[in-house]
C-alpha cells in the first residue's frame, strides 16, 4: 500500500508500523529515556517507540513535548518516522533543534485524516517513509 | 539529512516560504553573528511549517523553557550562550525547578539538580530576566494592547492575549527563547485579527449571581470552558463588570489547563470585549452554549479526586500569588499555626515585596511556607508521606495527581485556611447547591 502526504519534515526512515489508537502528549506519555509509552491509560502502554515508523491521528498536550522529542533523539531512542493525521508544530520543532544540535533527524509527514484511517489498522507491518521538499509517500507491507 | 540540505528544501518551495524583510534576511544569513542565525533559521522552518507568510516583529519575550525536562534542553540552552546569544527584546522567565532563594526547598539532588541549575543559569547569561515567575504579568510585565509578543506558559498566554489585549501564540520550549533572540515570530495563529474573534458564546445566566462574585467560581468555570471549547474563541457573558484580575487569571489558568484556550474574551471587561457584536467580529456566532448550575458543579466536583477528610497539606499559588492575593489570605490567617504544611507559590518580586514590608513575618508565624521561583507540581516540595492535597487553585488541580502522586480536594482561599487550621477537610458547600 502506498500513502501520499505532505511532507512536515523531510527525511527517509523505515521499520515496523506502531499505530497509536488514541492521540498522545509526548510530555508525561513518553518516557525520553527509554522511549516507551509511559502513560498507564494510553492504549499503547509500555510500547517502544524506537526504530518504528509511529502513526498517530495527532499529537496533543504540553508544548514541552518538543523537549521531550528532543530527548529522544539525543538517547536514541526516537521513532524512525511519524506519520500524522494532521500538521503538528510541537513535535517537529524538537527535531529541528536536534538537528541543529547535530543529532539525528527523522522525517515527519501528514497523510491526513483519510489517509490516517487507511493504516489504522497496519500495527505490525512494515513501513518506509520518503519525504522531500514536496511531496511524502509511506510504503507500507502489511504483516 | 544535512542543516543545509533542509534549508535547500525550505528554497526550493518559494510558494511556502515566508518572506522575509531585508533585516530578516541578514540575521539569516548570519550577519548578526551566529546565535541570531541559528535563532531565526528555527524561526523561519517553523513559519513555513506553519504556513506563515511572513514574520511578526516582537515587543517582549517570556520564556517557559527553563524549566529542566532533560539534558537536550540544557545542551540547546548552553549551545545558544556559547555563541554569544543576547535576547533582542525584553524577556522574563518562567519558573524553574528550583527555590533559588531557599536552595533547601526543593528535594532534588544530583545530576537533576546540577543540570536545573545549569538551565537556569544559561537563560539568565542569554539576558532574560531572572523573574522566575509564572504569572510575570504581575511582576511588572504587561505588554500593551495590540501588541505582537512571544510568551510561553499557558496561563501566562491566555492572560496576555485574554485580559491585556496582546497577541501571542503558544510559544513553548525552544520557539520561545528562538523568537526572543530573533525578535519576530511567525505571523499566524492569534497574532492576526481573524482569529481572535470569538466564535462561541457563552451565557452565565444560568448561574447564581451570588456565586458568580466568588473567587471559587473562576478556576471551576476555567475548567468547564477549556474542557468544552478546547482551541475556540470563546466570548463569556453575563460576568459582574467588577470581576477581578484575579479572578480572571484563576479562569484562564484552568482553561488552559483542561483545554487548549489561548484566548477568551469576557463581554464588558476584557479589551476585545466592549459589548458582544466587537468580541464576535460583528459576525454571528457558530455555537451558544448556556451551561447549566448543575453542570458547573458536576465540574467543581471533578477538580477533587477524594471525598475523603484526611488531609496532609494545602497548596496556593497557580498561578503564582498576587499582592492582592496575600491580602487576602493575611486577613483570614487564624491565630494558631496551621496543623499541617501549608504552601504558597509565588515570584521572588513579591516575595521580596513581602519581606521589604515586614508582612512575611505574619505569614511565617501561622505557618505558611512561601515558595519562590518555582512551585509544587514542577518540583519535589509537598512532604514525600503525604497523600492529598488542598488547593483553590484549578490549576495545581489539574496537574497535581500526574505530577505529584498527591489526590486533591478544590476548595475556595477560606476553606482552604479553615481546613488547614485544623487539619480536616472543610468545605462550604452553600453556594453551589
Amino acid at each position: 500500500m502506498e500513502l501520499i502526504g505532505a511532507p512536515v519534515h523531510a527525511g527517509e526512515g523505515r521499520g515496523r508500523l506502531l499505530v497509536l489508537e488514541r492521540p498522545l502528549s509526548f510530555w508525561g506519555g513518553v518516557d525520553p529515556e527509554t522511549g516507551r509509552v509511559s502513560d498507564p491509560r494510553h492504549p499503547q502502554y509500555g510500547e517502544p517507540l524506537g526504530g518504528r515508523i509511529l502513526v498517530m491521528e495527532r499529537a496533543i498536550g504540553s508544548s514541552s513535548s518538543s523537549a521531550i522529542m528532543l530527548e529522544l533523539l539525543r538517547n536514541d531512542v526516537a521513532p524512525a518516522a511519524i506519520v500524522l493525521g494532521s500538521t503538528d508544530a510541537i513535535l517537529v520543532l524538537g527535531v529541528l533543534v536536534a538537528e541543529e544540535l547535530g543529532y539525528a533527524s527523522i522525517p515527519l509527514i501528514d497523510v491526513g485524516r483519510n489517509g490516517f484511517e487507511r493504516i489504522r489498522d497496519g500495527s505490525g507491518g512494515r513501513g518506509h517513509v520518503r519525504a522531500g521538499a514536496r511531496e511524502a509517500i509511506l510504503r507500507v507491507a502489511l504483516a | 539529512m544535512t542543516t543545509l540540505d533542509a534549508m535547500n528544501a525550505v528554497t526550493a518551495t518559494p510558494e511556502s516560504t515566508p518572506t522575509l524583510s531585508n533585516e530578516e534576511r541578514a540575521v539569516l544569513d548570519g550577519e548578526r553573528g551566529p546565535a541570531p542565525q541559528l535563532a531565526m533559521r528555527i524561526v523561519v522552518r517553523m513559519a513555513r511549517i506553519l504556513g506563515a507568510r511572513e514574520l511578526v516583529p516582537v515587543a517582549s519575550a517570556h520564556i517557559d523553557g527553563c524549566l529542566y525536562h532533560g539534558d537536550g534542553g540544557v545542551e540547546f540552552a548552553e549551545r545558544l550562550v556559547s555563541l554569544g546569544g543576547k535576547v533582542d527584546v525584553p524577556t522574563t522567565l518562567n519558573v524553574g525547578a528550583l527555590d533559588l532563594l531557599n536552595p533547601r526547598r526543593v528535594r532534588s539532588a544530583g545530576h537533576r539538580r546540577e543540570m536545573a541549575f545549569r538551565q537556569m543559569r544559561a537563560y539568565e547569561a542569554l539576558g532574560c530576566r531572572p523573574t522566575w515567575t509564572c504569572a510575570p504579568y504581575q511582576a511588572g510585565h504587561r505588554p500593551g494592547r495590540g501588541q505582537d509578543v512571544a510568551w510561553g506558559e499557558s496561563n501566562a498566554v491566555v492572560f496576555a492575549n485574554s485580559v491585556l489585549g496582546a497577541r501571542t501564540n503558544r510559544y513553548g520550549d525552544f520557539m520561545d527563547i528562538c523568537c526572543a533572540l530573533a525578535g519576530r515570530a511567525p505571523r499566524t495563529g492569534l497574532h492576526l485579527d481573524e482569529n481572535r474573534r470569538a466564535t462561541v458564546v457563552v451565557g452565565t445566566g444560568a448561574i447564581n449571581p451570588a456565586l458568580k462574585e466568588r473567587d471559587v467560581f473562576y478556576p471551576v468555570l476555567g475548567t468547564w470552558l477549556g474542557a468544552t471549547v478546547d482551541e475556540r474563541v470563546a466570548v463569556v457573558t453575563g460576568l459582574p463588570e467588577t470581576a477581578t484580575e484575579d479572578q480572571l487569571k484563576a479562569m484562564g489558568a484552568a482553561s488552559a489547563s483542561s483545554g487548549a484556550v489561548g484566548l477568551f474574551h469576557v463581554e464588558g471587561v476584557t479589551p476585545e470585549a466592549p459589548d458582544l457584536a466587537t468580541a464576535l467580529g460583528g459576525r454571528a456566532p457558530e455555537t451558544i452554549l448556556v451551561p447549566r448550575a448543575r453542570e458547573l458543579q458536576r465540574v467543581r466536583d471533578a477538580l477533587s479526586t477524594t471525598g475523603t477528610a484526611q488531609l496532609d497539606a494545602v497548596a496556593l499559588g497557580s498561578p503564582h500569588f498576587s499582592r492582592d492575593e496575600f491580602s487576602l489570605l493575611e486577613a483570614l490567617l487564624p491565630h494558631e499555626p496551621f496543623r499541617i504544611p501549608f504552601y504558597v507559590c509565588t515570584g521572588r518580586a513579591e516575595y521580596q515585596r513581602l519581606q521589604t514590608s515586614g508582612r512575611l513575618r505574619r505569614f511565617e508565624e501561622a505557618g505558611v511556607e512561601i515558595v519562590a521561583d518555582t512551585c509544587v507540581v514542577v518540583a519535589p516540595i509537598l512532604p514525600a508521606r503525604g497523600s492529598v492535597l488542598m488547593t483553590n487553585s484549578g490549576k495545581f488541580a489539574h496537574y497535581t495527581p500526574a505530577t505529584t502522586g498527591y489526590d486533591v480536594v478544590y476548595g475556595s482561599l477560606e476553606d482552604c485556611v479553615r481546613s488547614a487550621a485544623t487539619g480536616r477537610v472543610t468545605r462550604d458547600e452553600s453556594l453551589w447547591s
